[in-house]
């Protein structure tokens, strides 16, 4: 019989020193057995900035890049069609444009991502956007009906098709791939049954129009620009109080305010250039796009939602291991059709987005490469198609890259064909890195 | 070591078929506070079906199940939560994608209004780590991913512990470990106990049983061959009795062992 231990045994502290270091050097943080003793990660409470710096870089070498390649790609991009196209791309005007084009790709993306997530695929979500947006048009101009209702109805319409992929899904146990594949079909043709063939819904309402075609006035833009910073700032120097006074795990003061003031930089950059007149005729063309705050605020939504909320947390178990996740007591089918029912609402705003920049909605709507391109720049910002790992902020930054390669070539006045290979390129990149990063993650793991 | 009180779990006279086949026979099983019992037996001889009853994802077709004395129903998994009872699996139930807090605490988060109280999980998770003197993890909000099979293995056993459960069961926690790690776990299934906890261990091996228990129930076809203080038998004696049901004066009547057999 073992008589029982009051401290870490040295021999078996030693022995297992080896093991990790055998393990494949990776995990650098428990080869240090002086550093191990009692969660010395922990106590120490802020780590420096040396120390931080260390803890990213071991990360980054564990295979966990995050958006990182996605933000250097798109940094990348942005220089290049600068310099390919400098009367042109880095104007007042086409930034402004830059947010239109990607605004619809971002929100599809986002909601799409919760379907990632969970290591399950939405090929639907693009026509249940374009069936949203034909339900919301058709009700506006053959009902009268006012434009918020419309929309409400709209989403709901989405939320039922969610619910119904959800539970083939989780119920049924039909792959996600094939129902959506269904779906993708079905739903084109009920888009086209509520449009009728060959016509096209204009859209009725100002409100709905200024979504993709409208700027908020430059007073209100740089009120709500500013408070947004400030309120940012207050909740992280906030949370690094009270995680200081607890002695929690917190990031350096430093990181702390350096990301905010990039983030200030950056938002309050882009707004000076957006509030500039970028008109080229007679008429005053400034201030933010509409759809800019739009997708802010469905950022700050998904963003909470995933990182602060159990439902969150959920997600993210399920995605990791799903049999784990039912033995912890989540109802992993209810998790399930939860997601697909954020990724159709999300789609059917996706929708309407769309639908506003045309100012009607086409009887293929949704249809050809929507899904595609969000699936994409869910992929490109760093969402593993893996599951278990992506953020609501992937899809911005993919979305991003997307609507740059796409406006650059343009502006560029290349071929079409160049577009589409040039993107499937980059999603290819993207996915290269997510697979290898997932095997170098595999082999840091015991 | 502790000496024997009233057992805090308790089965008498345990029957379960599956169709025809009757997987166990009138099965006692006992677990006392402190006490590390080892349930040990062959492939077949109804281990996992038994732990299965005892967490509830079996139901029982006859006989009692005490816990603390009384008797209780535990028709889910759910009902044996709720009276301390968690289960360690073999195959570990953890997310590599989340750290080690996130692990300990899925599915019961605490929360401040609709905001998960990280604060609360991460000292929670480190006193808990701490109080089984667990200390090969750097920080708890390492992940998953990072850790070597002793470490989760740990923080499986860790996340049992966590919601002041009474009774541990571990199915075969030292299947898959190496030398080192096999003994940072057995250490730590001591400690449960130290801490005044009922263990249940399986395990098939029988170094690790004769080490770290206190007493061994040996299961033949279904019967409880032997229900015995670990230090009254040998290995080999334990080996006699999963293989044949009895060894010496200890095991099944041998009309009853030839007739299982």
């Amino acid at each position: 019989m073992t008589p029982p231990q009051d401290g870490p045994d040295p021999k078996v502290a030693e022995a297992d020193r080896e093991l990790a270091a055998v393990d494949g050097g990776v995990i650098a943080p428990v080869a240090d057995v002086e550093a191990r003793a009692a969660f010395a990660g922990d106590a120490a409470g802020p780590v420096s900035l040396g120390q931080y710096w260390n803890q990213y870089r071991n990360k980054l070498r564990a295979g966990d890049v995050g958006s990182l390649p996605a933000l250097l790609g798109l940094l990348v991009l942005i220089i290049v069609f600068t310099i390919a196209a400098p009367s042109t791309f880095l104007t007042t005007f086409n930034l402004a444009n830059l947010l239109t084009q990607a605004g619809s790709i971002c929100v599809l993306a986002m909601g799409i991502g919760f379907v990632l997530l969970l290591g399950h695929i939405d090929l639907s979500a693009g026509v249940i956007g374009g069936v949203g947006a034909g339900v919301m048009a058709e009700l506006m101009l053959k009902q009268g009906l006012t434009w918020y209702v419309a929309v409400l109805i709209a989403l709901l319409v989405g939320v039922a098709m969610g619910i119904f992929t959800g539970v083939m899904v989780s119920a049924v146990g039909i792959p996600s791939f094939v129902v959506t594949l269904a779906a993708f079909l079905a739903y084109q043709g009920i888009l086209l049954w509520i449009i009728g063939t060959g016509g096209t819904v204009p859209i009725t309402s100002d409100v709905i129009f200024a979504v993709s075609n409208g700027n908020m006035p430059v007073t209100l833009g740089w009120i709500v620009v500013i408070l947004s910073i400030a309120a940012y700032a207050a909740l992280n120097l906030l949370v690094y109080q009270r995680r200081r006074t607890h002695n929690l795990v917190t990031p350096p003061l430093v990181v702390i305010t350096l990301r905010i003031v990039v983030i200030a930089v950056v938002l309050l950059g882009a707004t000076f250039l957006l509030s500039q007149n970028r008109a080229k005729g007679n008429i005053v063309l400034e201030g933010i796009p509409w759809i800019a705050p739009l997708v802010g605020v469905l950022l700050v939504i998904w963003t909470f939602v995933q990182n602060r909320t159990a439902f969150g947390r959920h997600v993210y178990a399920v995605g990791g291991n799903a049999e784990a996740a039912r033995r912890a007591g989540i109802r992993v089918g209810y998790i399930t059709i939860a997601c697909f029912v954020i990724s159709s609402a999300m789609a059917v705003i996706s929708g309407i987005v769309a639908a506003s920049r045309l100012n009607s909605v086409t009887p293929d709507a949704g249809a050809g490469n929507t899904l595609l391109y969000a699936v994409a720049a869910a992929v490109i910002g760093g969402t593993s198609l893996f599951g278990g790992k992506g953020k609501a902020r992937d899809a911005i930054i993919g979305g991003l890259v997307i609507a740059v390669i796409d406006n650059g070539l343009g502006l560029l006045g290349l071929q079409a064909y160049i577009k589409y290979i040039v993107t499937g390129l980059v999603l290819l990149l993207a996915a290269s890195v997510d697979a290898i990063s997932r095997r170098k993650r595999a082999s840091a793991g015991g | 070591m502790t000496q024997s009180t009233e057992p805090i779990l308790q089965l008498r006279g345990v029957d379960k078929s599956f169709g025809a086949v009757q997987v166990l026979h009138e099965v006692d099983l006992s677990i006392y506070p402190g006490q590390v019992t080892a349930l040990v037996g062959d492939n077949g001889a109804g281990k996992s079906t038994l732990v299965k009853c005892v967490a509830g994802i079996y139901s029982i077709d006859a006989g009692d199940y005490l816990f603390e004395g009384k008797p209780v129903q535990v028709s889910n998994p759910r009902d044996a939560a709720a009276l301390g009872i968690e289960i360690v699996y073999q195959d570990l139930a953890l997310c590599d994608n989340l750290d080690i807090v996130q692990n300990m605490f899925l599915g019961r988060e605490p929360k401040s209004g609709i905001v998960l109280d990280e604060g609360q999980m991460e000292i929670k998770a480190r006193d808990t780590l701490a109080s089984l003197s667990v200390r090969t993890v750097s920080s708890v909000r390492q992940l998953v991913a990072s850790l070597s099979g002793g470490q989760r293995q740990t923080v499986a056993i860790a996340k049992s512990v966590l919601w002041n459960s009474k009774v541990v069961m571990l199915d075969e926690p030292t299947a898959a470990l190496g030398v080192a790690q096999t003994r940072q776990v057995l250490d730590l299934v001591r400690r449960l106990a130290d801490n005044g906890l009922g263990v249940l261990l399986i395990s098939h091996n029988m170094n690790d049983v004769k080490e770290v228990s206190d007493r061994i129930t040996a299961l033949y076809l279904g019967r409880v061959a032997a229900d015995i203080p670990a230090a009254d038998v040998t290995t080999g004696q334990i080996v006699e009795l999963i293989t044949s049901g009895r060894s010496g004066e200890h095991g099944l009547a041998p009309a009853i062992a030839q007739e299982s057999a």
